[in-house]
């Protein structure tokens, strides 16, 4: 093949237009991840009234019980099981106790449950994540049956020998949660860091000679806090469903305290008699669950990086 | 295009170099195969090959983001192999890499002036003011300016985010630089402008490239010397023009004649050689020279012995029993 023909001349590469310095302006505001992040989240309106709702709840979880003047545990026997008696908006249940009182009471338990469990999976999750995709190879072989077998375990049989040792309460139920949770959280960690590991500017920075420490902060734990956040989101729901479902089979907070899973379960019982007393605590955790899907699921349209570019 | 001239320096020598990957189920992928060339100072050598043929294998593998699973590779004249703690931070300077996709070789969490500095932040080459003014002159040399500094990746084009990604890499004064694919995500208009940034740099300071690419006329364009490679294995190595205009081995041969030649008359009359069937699987080679199977010339001696690596001109090396005597003499015993 004869290709002398082919001749290529430095002139043939030279721009038309030369560059200057103008053109390569960017017009647009500075945006940062986070701006970016919100300005997506803003326009789901669904996610946003779940945020309202969430504050709204959370305000109330937190004053509420103050509001009128009765204590989640005092009780009075004059006005047992009245469905509405001078104060009392959400009436009273057998005892004479304030169900508005006890189911913001039940909620805030619900919720700091819920937080601090979620708080123990990240503290197990995310390492044990990291380490095992970080490191990959025959560590991330061993990590990894070590989660198929923990996974292989039904959680309740765990949760119920746990808190059969611990003795139900707050930190009692949100460890045992906890320790059979983190395992969701490790394996999206796990996934992440081994998608990014192979990711172009992470090897750019190990030309660079960067060490593990710089590596895990700057490039990979900010590029996973997207997945986990999203995961937080919806783990928090699935631990207070979780919570009022070992409440329902009595192994929840011992009275008086209170949480959503115990009224519930209380509501239950004379659910044919006085059903207002079911409803409100129901109607409660119902409105939690929702607002966390909803923003969850706002979150993870906002975060996602597939829909970016 | 330089003319071939005995360049005396070399900044890396790669010698039977073999790279493979277990891919489970006690399969290997062999990658990279007994690879041999060198770098000369101040030169680029362009790589080509298609999709897999294991270049970018040997790129990464030069820069130790892969361990070599055999041969040795010499930077400097000293092996790379056991580069530990302050060797290995000094061998991080020398050497960069400049990376194929704009779009994920730029930390989308940190700001252009982050990511340029990070190789000074590493080094600890400047702190507070003169950082600054270091990441201003960067981004001058790579014709950005500096309010460019606190943005982040996103809000770029695609050949400002490559440009980007060289600034990071020049943060380091490094002398050789191996370029992966650098321009294939771009658009053609801006490959140009990439890679006249590319020479400007390497006249200004004096840079060696080893540049990997599967665009030929691009790699003609910017390199001093080609090697083409093939499923894992070099199979030819000479200066650029003499590689375009007498290619020795019929697979080189067959890739050129898959350039289209920006002038009507000839196009005309360019016949393209097409190559039978498909690259075979770097799990189970073909025996002997890997290129037979596809090959318009094969001989019976192919399936039985590996080429050897010959220079059969001055400074044109080719892996090909046709060109090797002993070989054409055991092909006439075989008959």
């Amino acid at each position: 093949m004869n290709s002398s023909t082919q001749k290529m001349t430095p002139e043939m590469f030279e721009p038309v237009a030369k560059d200057t310095l103008a053109q390569e302006g960017v017009a647009s505001k500075k945006i940062t991840f986070w701006g970016d992040v919100w300005r997506r989240f803003r326009q789901n309106k669904g996610a946003l009234l779940g945020v309202l709702l969430l504050v709204i709840i959370a305000v109330l979880a937190i004053v509420g019980p103050d509001i009128n003047s009765y204590s989640y545990r005092a009780t009075n026997y004059e006005i047992t099981n009245q469905e509405t008696v001078g104060d009392h908006w959400f009436g009273t249940d057998g005892l004479g106790r304030d169900i508005w009182t006890r189911t913001w009471y039940g909620a805030g338990i619900s919720l700091l449950i819920a937080l601090l469990a979620t708080g123990f999976d990240l503290l197990i999750g995310v390492p044990y994540g990291c380490i095992s995709g970080y490191y990959g190879g025959k560590v991330d072989n061993w990590m990894q049956r070590i989660i198929e077998v923990l996974y292989g375990i039904p959680n309740l049989i765990v949760i119920i020998l746990l808190l059969l040792w611990l003795k139900p309460g707050i930190i009692a139920i949100a460890l045992a949660l906890g320790i059979t949770g983190w395992i969701t959280m490790a394996r999206v960690v796990r996934g992440q860091m081994l998608k990014l590991k192979s990711q172009e500017y992470v090897l750019a920075a190990r030309t660079l000679g960067a060490s593990t420490r710089r590596m895990l902060t700057k490039h990979m734990l900010p590029n996973v806090l997207g997945p986990v956040i999203i995961t937080v989101m919806f783990s928090i729901p699935t631990a207070i469903f979780f919570e009022a479902f070992l409440a329902f089979i009595g192994l929840g907070i011992r009275p008086p305290q209170a949480s959503l899973g115990v009224l519930i379960n209380d509501g239950y019982q004379v659910l044919q008699l006085f059903p207002y007393q079911l409803f409100y605590p129901a109607l409660i955790l119902s409105l939690i669950m929702l607002s966390f899907n909803l923003v969850g699921d706002g979150l993870r349209d906002a975060l996602d990086p597939k829909l970016r570019q | 295009m330089s003319k071939v001239e005995p360049k005396v320096e070399k900044i890396l020598e790669v010698e039977q170099v073999k790279k493979h990957f277990h891919v489970g189920r006690g399969q290997l992928v062999q990658a990279v195969d007994n690879v041999s060339f060198e770098v000369y100072k101040g030169e680029t050598l362009g790589l080509v090959g298609e999709s897999g043929c294991g270049k970018s294998t040997i790129g990464r593998t030069i820069i130790r983001l892969y361990d070599a699973t055999d041969g040795d590779i010499r930077f400097k004249g000293k092996t790379t192999k056991d580069l530990k703690g302050k060797n290995l931070k000094q061998f991080n300077r020398e050497m960069q890499m400049i990376f194929q996709d704009p779009y994920a070789s730029l930390n989308p969490r940190m700001t252009v002036g982050d990511i340029i500095a990070e190789g000074l932040d590493i080094h600890e080459l400047a702190k507070g003011k003169a950082r600054q003014e270091k990441v201003v002159e960067l981004l001058k040399t790579v014709g950005l300016n500096e309010e460019h500094a606190d943005r982040f990746p996103h809000e770029f084009s695609g050949g400002q985010r490559q440009r980007i990604g060289i600034a990071r890499a020049l943060a380091v004064d490094p002398e050789f630089i191996i370029a992966d694919e650098p321009i294939s995500a771009l658009d053609v208009s801006i490959q140009a402008q990439v890679v006249n940034l590319m020479k400007k740099l390497q006249r200004e300071k004096g840079l060696t490239y080893l540049f990997i690419a599967h665009d030929l006329s691009m790699v003609k364009y910017i390199s001093d010397r080609v090697g083409v490679m093939y499923l894992g294995n070099m199979v030819e190595l000479a200066d650029s023009q003499e590689l375009y205009d007498n290619p020795l081995h019929p697979y080189t041969e067959a890739l050129l004649s898959a350039v289209p030649i920006p002038d009507p008359d000839t196009e005309k009359r360019r016949e393209r050689i097409i190559l039978k069937g498909d690259v075979p699987s770097p799990i189970d080679p073909p025996s002997g020279c890997r290129f037979r199977t596809r090959c318009p010339k094969a001989m019976d001696i192919c399936a039985k012995e590996v080429p050897t690596w010959q220079e059969v001109r001055p400074l044109h090396w080719v892996s090909c029993h046709l060109y090797q005597e002993e070989s054409l003499k055991k092909e006439e015993g075989m008959k």
